[in-house]
């Protein structure tokens, strides 16, 4: 169900030079803001809690979630090169799964390490807040790099359907509308952070069964249906 | 012997039919898929390959459906007409991908390097490849499964004539290996060199099938048309009436030019410069009228 040759073809195309970059400047930007936090206002909880609830997991990991997840397979049906995929006799289903792994990998690498890192300068983990968002972030790298996945897989257009995901969907609605906030994979992992503090600092608006079923039924069901749109993917001709 | 059966098959995208109600059998040897731009060689290309779902119909193998059923690529070899192909990489590292993705290691795939001769640059990234050089690699991962089919788009497209008479040499002798290779092209000598079998398509229809000569001689035999300029186009005109060849002149008195019927190509084409020499008449230009591919095929649609 995975295959190294399909793992490394994407891997290649996804740390391509411009690709890294955007994946690079986010994490960069959240060390630079934690660091000018700690500098400006000292070690604080709260502060922790607001930079990492507010910035990282709230803008970055879902960010960084559609460049890996839709780069995964997006570019390759874009520019025709995924028939050296498709030739092969290889299942379907191997090809999405190892580009998921590739895009989880990618994404945890590009987001849950920052966070920990962000964390760590912004108040050195007190009260486990450094801890919490690393794993909140974790957990948001698997699901959004499904998610992501199946959009650069079934549409062209999978860059800006998933920018309006991450940035009108959970920022916007999620804190406008409050029903939207449980079809929220930020929520679903906040539940995570909960769990993982203990305490009130961080919360979600979902409770951890609902968010634990609700990631494990998006990731799995997003995964098999990309199995499935690719089986039956067309290319068309240049005419 | 590997056979591609293409059984009455149709698409359409929406309300436009790319192919209509086709049906082929292409045997061991070389095949040339010849037809204007536009007229569904690639939307045909793409569901032998498996790569489209006819709307109706069925693209089978030696039996076996093509559409669906990865198994089948042991037996393909595609090359694509499109030129991305995972520019980050080198030559090597693009076919050894290939050649691992069929489960075959380093070996096979440097066996088919040196099959298209692209040892020489094999280290060097895709993105500093010419067109050419591209066409070869994609040629060598096509090929490293040692496939009995091989299935190319439009694979002349942008070579020059050294690169395309190497091609042509490769698919020649693959052919003569008795393995199957269809390829399309819109060049009628394209196709002329390489195959002797043909399958004509146009407007998304078969319009005909067999022997390169045959096919050859339809196109032929057609009324030509040209466009002739000369020192004196009226005492021209006069001239070649008399022959039997030409069936009927214009003077074009607006345009300053003879415009010629001809009905026996290679006798006009002798003809001509004859009788402008005998004459002492200066031929200043002398063009086909109706050349384009179109015109070509739409009286083989006729005929």
């Amino acid at each position: 169900m995975y295959d190294p040759t399909v793992a490394r073809l994407t891997y290649r195309g996804l740390l391509g030079r411009r690709r890294a970059l955007i994946l690079g400047a986010l994490p960069l930007l959240l060390l630079v803001i934690a660091t000018a936090v700690r500098l400006l206002a000292g070690a604080d909880d709260q502060t922790a809690v607001n930079v990492l609830g507010g910035f990282a997991l709230a803008t970055m990991v879902p960010l960084v979630g559609v460049v890996a997840g839709t780069g995964a397979i997006g570019p390759e049906i874009d520019d025709g090169s995924v028939v050296y995929l498709l030739s092969k006799p290889l299942k379907r289903p191997t090809i999405i799964l190892t580009k998921l792994i590739v895009a989880i990998a990618v994404t945890m690498v590009f987001s849950a390490v920052p966070t920990l890192l962000a964390g760590l300068i912004l108040n050195g983990n007190g009260q486990q807040i450094a801890v919490a968002y690393t794993v909140a972030a974790l957990v948001a790298s698997i699901a959004y790099a499904a998610l992501f996945l199946l959009l650069g897989t079934v549409s062209r257009h999978a860059v800006v359907l998933g920018l309006v995901y991450a940035l009108v969907w959970e920022a916007l609605f999620g804190s406008l509308v409050p029903g939207a906030r449980t079809l929220s994979v930020q929520q679903w992992s906040l539940a995570v952070a909960h769990k993982v503090t203990g305490g009130d600092l961080v919360t979600s608006d979902v409770g951890l069964p609902t968010a634990t079923v609700l990631l494990a039924a998006v990731t799995v069901l997003a995964t098999w249906y990309a199995g499935r749109k690719l089986r039956s993917l067309t290319l068309a001709g240049e005419e | 012997m590997t056979t591609l059966s293409i059984d009455h098959v149709s698409r359409w995208f929406g309300n436009v039919v790319a192919v209509n109600d086709v049906t082929m059998t292409i045997g061991p040897g070389v095949t040339g898929l010849l037809g204007p731009n536009g007229a569904g060689k690639s939307t045909l290309i793409n569901m032998m390959g498996g790569f489209l779902a006819p709307s109706t119909g069925s693209v089978t193998l030696d039996g076996q459906p093509v559409w669906r059923n990865e198994q089948i690529y042991r037996h393909i070899g595609v090359v694509p007409e499109r030129e991305a192909m995972y520019d980050v990489l080198t030559g090597r590292e693009f076919v050894v991908a290939n050649a691992e993705l069929h489960g075959l290691g380093a070996k096979a795939a440097q066996r088919a390097l040196a099959t298209v001769e692209m040892e020489y640059a094999q280290d060097r990234k895709i993105a500093t490849y010419s067109k050419g050089m591209r066409q070869r690699v994609k040629m060598a991962s096509a090929l490293v499964h040692d496939p009995s089919l091989l299935l190319l788009d439009e694979p002349f497209n942008g070579m020059d004539p050294r690169q395309r008479m190497q091609l042509m040499e490769l698919l020649r002798r693959m052919g003569d290996e008795g393995r199957t290779v269809l390829f399309s092209s819109h060049i009628l000598e394209e196709v002329e060199q390489l195959a002797r079998h043909v399958e004509v398509v146009v407007a998304g229809r078969h319009a005909a099938s067999g022997d390169f000569r045959r096919i050859r001689r339809l196109m032929t035999d057609r009324p030509h048309r040209y466009l002739v300029r000369s020192s004196d186009d009226r005492a021209l005109a006069a001239a070649l009436i008399a022959d039997p060849s030409t069936s009927g002149i214009e003077v074009d008195v607006a345009e300053g030019a003879l415009r010629i019927q001809a009905v026996d190509f290679g006798r006009f084409t002798a003809l001509l410069p004859r009788v402008a020499k005998e004459h002492g008449i200066r031929l200043l230009a002398v063009s086909p009228s109706d050349e384009s591919l179109e015109s070509v095929f739409s009286y083989l649609v006729a005929a």
